[in-house]
Protein backbone atom coordinates (compact mmCIF):
# COMPACT_ATOMS: atom_id res chain seq x y z
CA UNK A 1 0.00 0.00 0.00
CA UNK A 2 2.55 2.41 1.16
CA UNK A 3 6.04 2.89 -0.55
CA UNK A 4 8.43 5.10 0.25
CA UNK A 5 10.34 6.82 -2.14
CA UNK A 6 13.53 7.48 -0.45
CA UNK A 7 16.71 5.66 -0.48
CA UNK A 8 18.31 7.01 -3.21
CA UNK A 9 21.41 9.00 -2.87
CA UNK A 10 21.54 12.57 -4.34
CA UNK A 11 22.71 16.30 -3.72
CA UNK A 12 18.99 17.24 -2.11
CA UNK A 13 19.38 13.44 0.12
CA UNK A 14 22.25 15.05 1.84
CA UNK A 15 20.58 18.03 2.72
CA UNK A 16 19.82 18.41 6.57
CA UNK A 17 16.11 17.81 6.27
CA UNK A 18 15.39 20.64 8.94
CA UNK A 19 16.68 23.32 6.17
CA UNK A 20 14.03 20.85 3.34
CA UNK A 21 11.08 21.33 5.62
CA UNK A 22 11.60 25.19 5.79
CA UNK A 23 12.64 25.25 2.65
CA UNK A 24 9.44 23.51 1.02
CA UNK A 25 7.29 25.43 3.61
CA UNK A 26 8.46 28.75 2.45
CA UNK A 27 8.51 27.88 -1.47
CA UNK A 28 4.74 26.79 -0.93
CA UNK A 29 3.79 29.91 0.79
CA UNK A 30 5.49 31.85 -1.71
CA UNK A 31 4.21 30.52 -4.68
CA UNK A 32 0.50 30.38 -2.57
CA UNK A 33 0.13 33.80 -2.80
CA UNK A 34 2.12 34.88 -5.85
CA UNK A 35 -0.27 35.78 -9.30
CA UNK A 36 2.25 36.86 -11.77
CA UNK A 37 2.41 34.40 -14.29
CA UNK A 38 6.38 35.02 -14.40
CA UNK A 39 6.93 33.83 -11.22
CA UNK A 40 4.89 31.49 -11.27
CA UNK A 41 6.43 29.82 -14.12
CA UNK A 42 9.89 30.15 -12.91
CA UNK A 43 8.90 28.63 -9.60
CA UNK A 44 7.08 25.48 -11.27
CA UNK A 45 11.20 25.41 -13.23
CA UNK A 46 12.35 25.60 -10.07
CA UNK A 47 10.30 23.18 -8.68
CA UNK A 48 10.75 20.33 -11.52
CA UNK A 49 14.81 21.52 -10.97
CA UNK A 50 14.63 20.22 -7.61
CA UNK A 51 12.73 16.99 -8.23
CA UNK A 52 15.31 15.99 -10.94
CA UNK A 53 18.23 17.45 -8.51
CA UNK A 54 17.08 14.78 -5.90
CA UNK A 55 17.29 11.89 -8.49
CA UNK A 56 13.34 11.19 -9.03
CA UNK A 57 12.67 9.05 -12.18
CA UNK A 58 10.32 11.15 -14.43
CA UNK A 59 8.02 8.78 -14.26
CA UNK A 60 7.40 8.24 -10.56
CA UNK A 61 7.45 12.09 -10.87
CA UNK A 62 4.51 12.30 -13.48
CA UNK A 63 2.62 8.87 -11.99
CA UNK A 64 2.50 11.07 -8.33
CA UNK A 65 1.07 14.16 -10.09
CA UNK A 66 -1.82 12.83 -11.60
CA UNK A 67 -4.15 12.12 -9.23
CA UNK A 68 -3.00 16.01 -7.82
CA UNK A 69 -4.17 17.40 -11.09
CA UNK A 70 -7.88 15.40 -11.10
CA UNK A 71 -9.04 18.36 -8.95
CA UNK A 72 -7.47 20.89 -11.11
CA UNK A 73 -9.15 18.81 -13.85
CA UNK A 74 -12.15 19.32 -12.32
CA UNK A 75 -12.09 23.07 -12.02
CA UNK A 76 -11.09 23.37 -15.53
CA UNK A 77 -14.67 22.65 -16.37
CA UNK A 78 -15.91 25.50 -14.60
CA UNK A 79 -13.77 28.64 -13.97
CA UNK A 80 -13.45 29.65 -17.55
CA UNK A 81 -16.88 29.66 -17.92
CA UNK A 82 -17.88 31.18 -14.26
CA UNK A 83 -15.32 33.94 -14.71
CA UNK A 84 -16.41 37.18 -16.04
CA UNK A 85 -14.86 39.26 -18.38
CA UNK A 86 -13.68 39.31 -22.10
CA UNK A 87 -15.35 36.05 -24.30
CA UNK A 88 -12.52 33.82 -25.74
CA UNK A 89 -14.46 31.07 -26.68
CA UNK A 90 -17.65 29.35 -26.41
CA UNK A 91 -19.35 25.60 -26.16
CA UNK A 92 -22.82 25.63 -27.03
CA UNK A 93 -24.14 28.31 -25.05
CA UNK A 94 -21.70 28.75 -22.62
CA UNK A 95 -18.83 31.44 -23.06
CA UNK A 96 -15.53 30.80 -22.21
CA UNK A 97 -13.52 34.38 -20.95
CA UNK A 98 -10.09 35.19 -21.24
CA UNK A 99 -9.72 35.94 -17.62
CA UNK A 100 -11.16 32.36 -16.58
CA UNK A 101 -8.67 30.65 -18.54
CA UNK A 102 -5.83 32.52 -17.30
CA UNK A 103 -7.14 31.86 -13.53
CA UNK A 104 -7.40 28.34 -14.30
CA UNK A 105 -3.83 28.28 -15.63
CA UNK A 106 -2.45 29.89 -12.87
CA UNK A 107 -4.07 27.61 -10.40
CA UNK A 108 -2.66 24.47 -12.19
CA UNK A 109 1.33 25.78 -12.52
CA UNK A 110 1.10 26.79 -9.06
CA UNK A 111 -0.42 23.26 -7.82
CA UNK A 112 2.11 21.70 -10.14
CA UNK A 113 4.90 23.78 -9.15
CA UNK A 114 3.93 22.90 -5.36
CA UNK A 115 3.77 19.42 -5.72
CA UNK A 116 6.93 18.98 -7.37
CA UNK A 117 8.96 20.72 -3.88
CA UNK A 118 6.94 18.31 -1.62
CA UNK A 119 7.33 14.86 -4.22
CA UNK A 120 11.21 16.13 -4.48
CA UNK A 121 11.61 16.19 -0.17
CA UNK A 122 9.09 13.22 0.63
CA UNK A 123 11.42 10.94 -2.38
CA UNK A 124 14.73 12.73 -0.65
CA UNK A 125 13.83 11.73 3.19
CA UNK A 126 12.43 9.30 5.19
CA UNK A 127 8.80 10.00 7.19
CA UNK A 128 10.46 8.99 10.29
CA UNK A 129 13.41 11.38 9.58
CA UNK A 130 10.92 13.81 9.04
CA UNK A 131 9.16 13.08 12.32
CA UNK A 132 12.58 13.77 14.13
CA UNK A 133 13.66 16.80 12.31
CA UNK A 134 9.63 18.30 12.89
CA UNK A 135 10.55 17.82 16.34
CA UNK A 136 14.14 19.76 15.97
CA UNK A 137 12.12 22.47 14.60
CA UNK A 138 9.57 23.03 17.73
CA UNK A 139 6.81 21.42 16.87
CA UNK A 140 4.74 20.50 19.60
CA UNK A 141 6.35 16.56 21.53
CA UNK A 142 3.17 15.43 21.77
CA UNK A 143 2.03 15.80 17.76
CA UNK A 144 5.17 14.68 16.75
CA UNK A 145 4.88 11.45 19.10
CA UNK A 146 1.23 11.17 17.93
CA UNK A 147 2.99 11.06 14.22
CA UNK A 148 5.10 8.79 15.00
CA UNK A 149 2.84 6.39 16.48
CA UNK A 150 0.11 6.74 13.66
CA UNK A 151 2.97 6.00 11.00
CA UNK A 152 3.90 3.09 12.63
CA UNK A 153 1.04 1.36 13.26
CA UNK A 154 -0.44 2.44 9.88
CA UNK A 155 1.21 -0.65 8.65
CA UNK A 156 0.47 -3.17 11.03
CA UNK A 157 -3.37 -2.10 10.75
CA UNK A 158 -3.66 -2.36 7.34
CA UNK A 159 -2.28 -5.51 7.59
CA UNK A 160 -4.92 -6.32 9.54
CA UNK A 161 -7.42 -4.99 7.01
CA UNK A 162 -6.06 -7.22 4.34
CA UNK A 163 -6.52 -10.12 6.82
CA UNK A 164 -10.03 -9.65 7.24
CA UNK A 165 -10.58 -8.70 3.61
CA UNK A 166 -9.00 -12.26 2.62
CA UNK A 167 -11.56 -13.63 5.15
CA UNK A 168 -14.20 -12.26 3.66
CA UNK A 169 -13.45 -13.25 -0.01
CA UNK A 170 -13.02 -16.55 1.02
CA UNK A 171 -16.33 -16.74 2.63
CA UNK A 172 -17.53 -15.34 -0.56
CA UNK A 173 -18.34 -12.58 -0.30
CA UNK A 174 -18.95 -9.99 -3.36
CA UNK A 175 -19.70 -6.37 -2.83
CA UNK A 176 -22.66 -4.98 -4.53
CA UNK A 177 -24.90 -1.76 -3.85
CA UNK A 178 -27.18 -3.29 -1.50
CA UNK A 179 -27.22 -3.29 2.54
CA UNK A 180 -25.62 -6.41 3.02
CA UNK A 181 -22.38 -4.72 1.75
CA UNK A 182 -22.94 -1.82 3.33
CA UNK A 183 -23.18 -3.81 6.92
CA UNK A 184 -20.58 -6.19 6.15
CA UNK A 185 -17.92 -3.05 5.23
CA UNK A 186 -19.63 -0.96 8.76
CA UNK A 187 -18.75 -4.20 10.86
CA UNK A 188 -15.49 -4.40 9.04
CA UNK A 189 -14.42 -0.91 10.09
CA UNK A 190 -15.68 -1.97 13.54
CA UNK A 191 -13.79 -4.84 13.56
CA UNK A 192 -11.00 -3.08 12.70
CA UNK A 193 -11.47 -0.59 15.72
CA UNK A 194 -11.82 -3.08 18.65
CA UNK A 195 -8.72 -4.84 17.64
CA UNK A 196 -6.49 -1.21 17.30
CA UNK A 197 -7.91 -0.05 20.37
CA UNK A 198 -7.29 -4.13 22.06
CA UNK A 199 -3.88 -3.56 20.32
CA UNK A 200 -3.00 -0.09 22.05
CA UNK A 201 -3.87 -1.25 25.18
CA UNK A 202 -1.04 -3.91 24.86
CA UNK A 203 1.31 -1.99 23.09
CA UNK A 204 1.16 0.55 25.65
CA UNK A 205 1.64 -2.28 28.84
CA UNK A 206 4.66 -3.65 27.17
CA UNK A 207 5.66 0.01 26.97
CA UNK A 208 5.54 0.47 30.46
CA UNK A 209 7.08 -2.75 31.27
CA UNK A 210 10.12 -0.81 29.52
CA UNK A 211 9.81 2.04 31.48
CA UNK A 212 8.14 4.13 28.78
CA UNK A 213 7.24 8.05 30.44
CA UNK A 214 6.12 9.90 27.65
CA UNK A 215 9.59 10.46 26.12
CA UNK A 216 11.01 9.38 22.76
CA UNK A 217 14.53 9.28 22.04
CA UNK A 218 16.49 9.82 18.80
CA UNK A 219 19.54 7.80 17.72
CA UNK A 220 20.49 10.12 14.94
CA UNK A 221 21.15 13.93 15.44
CA UNK A 222 21.08 16.54 13.09
CA UNK A 223 23.67 18.86 12.30
CA UNK A 224 24.13 21.86 9.85
CA UNK A 225 27.33 21.79 7.55
CA UNK A 226 28.29 24.33 5.40
CA UNK A 227 26.85 22.36 2.30
CA UNK A 228 23.48 22.92 4.14
CA UNK A 229 24.04 26.65 4.99
CA UNK A 230 25.04 27.21 0.90
CA UNK A 231 21.79 25.74 0.16
CA UNK A 232 19.40 27.61 2.43
CA UNK A 233 20.88 30.93 0.93
CA UNK A 234 20.99 29.90 -2.42
CA UNK A 235 17.68 29.03 -2.12
CA UNK A 236 16.52 31.95 0.10
CA UNK A 237 17.71 33.98 -2.72
CA UNK A 238 15.85 32.50 -4.86
CA UNK A 239 12.83 32.70 -3.30
CA UNK A 240 13.53 36.42 -2.57
CA UNK A 241 14.17 37.29 -6.28
CA UNK A 242 10.92 35.89 -6.99
CA UNK A 243 9.54 37.52 -4.25
CA UNK A 244 10.77 40.90 -5.50
CA UNK A 245 9.42 40.10 -9.24
CA UNK A 246 6.03 39.71 -7.83
CA UNK A 247 6.35 42.72 -5.53
CA UNK A 248 7.50 44.54 -8.45
CA UNK A 249 4.13 44.33 -10.24
CA UNK A 250 1.98 46.33 -7.49
CA UNK A 251 3.91 48.98 -7.08
CA UNK B 1 -12.49 15.97 -0.52
CA UNK B 2 -9.00 17.70 -0.56
CA UNK B 3 -8.67 20.74 -1.87
CA UNK B 4 -5.40 21.02 -3.68
CA UNK B 5 -2.69 23.31 -3.37
CA UNK B 6 -2.45 26.86 -4.89
CA UNK B 7 -6.43 26.80 -5.34
CA UNK B 8 -7.48 29.05 -2.39
CA UNK B 9 -6.98 32.37 -1.77
CA UNK B 10 -4.24 33.58 1.03
CA UNK B 11 -7.20 34.93 3.38
CA UNK B 12 -8.48 31.39 3.45
CA UNK B 13 -5.44 29.90 3.69
CA UNK B 14 -4.98 31.51 6.84
CA UNK B 15 -7.87 31.71 8.29
CA UNK B 16 -8.25 27.87 8.15
CA UNK B 17 -4.64 27.73 9.34
CA UNK B 18 -5.27 29.80 12.48
CA UNK B 19 -8.78 28.04 13.19
CA UNK B 20 -7.38 24.57 13.26
CA UNK B 21 -4.05 25.56 15.33
CA UNK B 22 -6.53 26.64 18.08
CA UNK B 23 -8.42 23.19 17.61
CA UNK B 24 -5.34 21.59 17.54
CA UNK B 25 -4.28 23.10 20.85
CA UNK B 26 -7.60 22.17 22.43
CA UNK B 27 -7.06 19.09 21.13
CA UNK B 28 -3.33 18.22 22.33
CA UNK B 29 -4.34 19.82 25.63
CA UNK B 30 -6.43 17.15 27.11
CA UNK B 31 -4.45 14.56 25.70
CA UNK B 32 -2.01 13.29 28.29
CA UNK B 33 1.08 11.42 27.40
CA UNK B 34 0.38 8.11 28.65
CA UNK B 35 -2.60 8.11 26.13
CA UNK B 36 -0.27 9.19 23.29
CA UNK B 37 0.20 5.68 21.83
CA UNK B 38 -3.51 4.51 21.74
CA UNK B 39 -4.23 7.50 20.32
CA UNK B 40 -2.04 6.73 17.32
CA UNK B 41 -3.21 3.31 16.69
CA UNK B 42 -6.65 4.53 16.64
CA UNK B 43 -5.72 7.05 14.17
CA UNK B 44 -4.01 5.01 12.56
CA UNK B 45 -7.44 2.51 12.19
CA UNK B 46 -8.70 5.45 11.10
CA UNK B 47 -6.37 6.24 8.25
CA UNK B 48 -7.12 3.01 7.26
CA UNK B 49 -10.57 2.59 7.34
CA UNK B 50 -10.76 6.00 4.88
CA UNK B 51 -8.44 3.80 2.66
CA UNK B 52 -11.69 1.38 1.95
CA UNK B 53 -13.47 2.10 -1.14
CA UNK B 54 -17.53 0.90 -0.78
CA UNK B 55 -19.35 0.74 -4.15
CA UNK B 56 -22.19 2.63 -5.23
CA UNK B 57 -23.89 2.13 -8.36
CA UNK B 58 -21.27 1.85 -10.87
CA UNK B 59 -18.90 3.38 -9.33
CA UNK B 60 -17.23 3.50 -5.28
CA UNK B 61 -16.57 6.25 -2.38
CA UNK B 62 -13.98 5.62 0.16
CA UNK B 63 -15.22 6.39 3.34
CA UNK B 64 -14.70 9.62 5.93
CA UNK B 65 -16.00 8.36 9.27
CA UNK B 66 -15.27 11.78 10.86
CA UNK B 67 -18.34 11.31 12.42
CA UNK B 68 -17.74 8.20 14.39
CA UNK B 69 -14.13 9.93 14.86
CA UNK B 70 -15.44 12.84 16.61
CA UNK B 71 -18.00 10.29 18.48
CA UNK B 72 -14.32 8.71 20.00
CA UNK B 73 -12.23 11.07 19.75
CA UNK B 74 -14.03 14.28 20.75
CA UNK B 75 -11.85 17.21 20.24
CA UNK B 76 -8.77 15.33 19.79
CA UNK B 77 -10.39 14.52 16.27
CA UNK B 78 -8.18 17.54 14.92
CA UNK B 79 -4.80 16.54 16.09
CA UNK B 80 -5.82 12.83 14.74
CA UNK B 81 -7.08 14.27 11.68
CA UNK B 82 -3.94 17.30 11.10
CA UNK B 83 -1.64 13.84 11.38
CA UNK B 84 -3.79 11.61 8.76
CA UNK B 85 -3.78 14.49 6.63
CA UNK B 86 -0.18 15.25 6.95
CA UNK B 87 0.71 11.62 6.16
CA UNK B 88 -1.64 11.81 3.24
CA UNK B 89 0.36 14.61 1.79
CA UNK B 90 3.47 13.05 2.06
CA UNK B 91 2.51 8.95 1.24
CA UNK B 92 0.33 9.84 -1.73
CA UNK B 93 0.71 14.14 -2.15
CA UNK B 94 -3.00 14.65 -1.81
CA UNK B 95 -3.13 18.18 -0.90
CA UNK B 96 0.37 19.62 0.76
CA UNK B 97 1.70 21.73 3.39
CA UNK B 98 -0.40 25.23 2.70
CA UNK B 99 -3.99 23.53 2.36
CA UNK B 100 -3.42 21.41 5.17
CA UNK B 101 -4.81 23.73 7.81
CA UNK B 102 -7.94 24.29 5.47
CA UNK B 103 -8.83 20.71 4.75
CA UNK B 104 -7.90 19.59 8.47
CA UNK B 105 -10.50 22.45 9.19
CA UNK B 106 -13.55 21.00 7.19
CA UNK B 107 -12.86 17.51 8.21
CA UNK B 108 -12.54 18.09 12.30
CA UNK B 109 -14.79 21.28 13.21
CA UNK B 110 -17.98 18.84 12.10
CA UNK B 111 -16.60 15.75 13.67
CA UNK B 112 -16.42 18.42 17.28
CA UNK B 113 -20.00 19.47 15.78
CA UNK B 114 -21.33 16.07 16.12
CA UNK B 115 -19.44 15.17 19.05
CA UNK B 116 -21.12 17.77 21.20
CA UNK B 117 -24.77 17.41 18.90
CA UNK B 118 -25.15 13.79 18.92
CA UNK B 119 -22.66 12.30 21.93
CA UNK B 120 -25.52 12.33 24.27
CA UNK B 121 -27.61 9.66 22.02
CA UNK B 122 -24.99 6.86 22.25
CA UNK B 123 -24.56 6.36 25.48
CA UNK B 124 -25.05 3.30 27.32
CA UNK B 125 -29.00 2.67 27.99
CA UNK B 126 -30.17 4.32 25.22
CA UNK B 127 -32.84 2.80 23.49
CA UNK B 128 -31.95 0.99 20.14
CA UNK B 129 -34.05 2.79 17.83
CA UNK B 130 -32.82 6.62 19.35
CA UNK B 131 -29.39 5.00 19.06
CA UNK B 132 -29.40 3.62 15.40
CA UNK B 133 -30.90 7.06 14.87
CA UNK B 134 -28.36 8.76 16.55
CA UNK B 135 -25.33 7.54 14.84
CA UNK B 136 -26.85 7.28 11.03
CA UNK B 137 -27.68 11.40 11.69
CA UNK B 138 -24.03 11.70 13.17
CA UNK B 139 -22.24 10.22 10.07
CA UNK B 140 -24.80 11.98 7.30
CA UNK B 141 -24.26 15.13 9.17
CA UNK B 142 -20.66 15.29 9.43
CA UNK B 143 -20.25 14.29 5.94
CA UNK B 144 -22.89 17.08 5.18
CA UNK B 145 -20.95 19.63 6.86
CA UNK B 146 -17.39 19.05 5.74
CA UNK B 147 -19.22 18.92 2.00
CA UNK B 148 -20.67 22.48 3.10
CA UNK B 149 -17.47 23.40 4.50
CA UNK B 150 -15.30 22.90 1.25
CA UNK B 151 -17.86 24.62 -0.74
CA UNK B 152 -17.64 27.23 1.37
CA UNK B 153 -14.01 27.56 1.36
CA UNK B 154 -13.78 27.61 -2.68
CA UNK B 155 -16.69 30.25 -2.63
CA UNK B 156 -14.83 32.36 -0.23
CA UNK B 157 -11.85 32.80 -2.43
CA UNK B 158 -13.67 33.35 -5.36
CA UNK B 159 -17.48 33.78 -6.63
CA UNK B 160 -16.27 32.74 -9.90
CA UNK B 161 -15.91 29.07 -7.94
CA UNK B 162 -19.64 29.08 -7.14
CA UNK B 163 -21.19 26.99 -9.31
CA UNK B 164 -17.95 24.56 -9.02
CA UNK B 165 -19.04 24.38 -5.36
CA UNK B 166 -22.24 23.76 -5.20
CA UNK B 167 -21.63 20.67 -7.71
CA UNK B 168 -19.26 19.51 -4.71
CA UNK B 169 -21.56 19.72 -2.07
CA UNK B 170 -24.49 17.99 -4.12
CA UNK B 171 -21.88 15.40 -4.71
CA UNK B 172 -21.41 14.87 -1.04
CA UNK B 173 -24.86 14.02 -0.79
CA UNK B 174 -24.96 10.13 -2.23
CA UNK B 175 -21.67 9.95 -0.03
CA UNK B 176 -23.75 11.45 3.04
CA UNK B 177 -26.54 8.33 3.28
CA UNK B 178 -23.72 5.85 2.86
CA UNK B 179 -21.36 6.95 5.69
CA UNK B 180 -24.61 7.65 7.74
CA UNK B 181 -25.64 3.54 7.28
CA UNK B 182 -21.89 2.80 7.59
CA UNK B 183 -21.68 4.80 10.91
CA UNK B 184 -24.98 3.12 12.20
CA UNK B 185 -24.07 -0.41 11.47
CA UNK B 186 -20.83 0.22 12.73
CA UNK B 187 -21.86 2.07 16.23
CA UNK B 188 -24.40 -0.97 16.60
CA UNK B 189 -21.65 -3.29 16.32
CA UNK B 190 -19.50 -1.12 18.45
CA UNK B 191 -22.14 -0.93 20.94
CA UNK B 192 -22.62 -5.05 20.76
CA UNK B 193 -18.65 -5.49 20.81
CA UNK B 194 -16.77 -3.02 22.37
CA UNK B 195 -18.98 -0.36 24.35
CA UNK B 196 -16.44 1.08 25.82
CA UNK B 197 -15.09 2.94 22.61
CA UNK B 198 -18.52 4.68 22.67
CA UNK B 199 -18.64 5.80 26.13
CA UNK B 200 -15.56 8.46 25.85
CA UNK B 201 -12.79 6.46 26.75
CA UNK B 202 -10.66 7.89 24.74
CA UNK B 203 -12.13 11.93 25.76
CA UNK B 204 -11.22 13.88 28.72
CA UNK B 205 -13.60 14.02 31.35
CA UNK B 206 -13.47 17.41 32.70
CA UNK B 207 -15.19 16.75 36.31
CA UNK B 208 -13.08 13.39 37.35
CA UNK B 209 -10.04 15.02 38.33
Amino acid sequence: MIEELSGRDSLIHRLDPRVKIVLVFLFSVLVAVSDRFLVLLSALALGFCIALLARLPVKQLVGRLVPVNLFIVFLWFFLPFTFEGEPLFSVGPLVGTHEGVLYAARISIKSNAIMAVMIALVASTSILTLGHAMYELRIPKKLVHLFFFTYRYIHVIHQEYVRLVSAMKVRGFRPGTNMHTYKSFAHLVGMLLVRSSDRAERVYNAMLCRGFRGNLYSLSTFSLKSYDVISLVFMLAMMLALGVLEWTKMV
Amino acid sequence: MHISEGVLSPSVLIAGAALTTAGVAVGLKGLDHEEIPSMGILSAAFFVASLVHVPIGPSSVHLILNGLLGLILGWKAFPAILIGLALQALLFQFGGITTLGVNTLNMALPAVICYYVFGWGLRAGTRQVVFTATAFACGACAVLISGVLVGFSLYLTGEAFLPAAKLLVAAHLPVMLIEGVLTAACALFLRRVKPKLLEGQYVPRPSSS
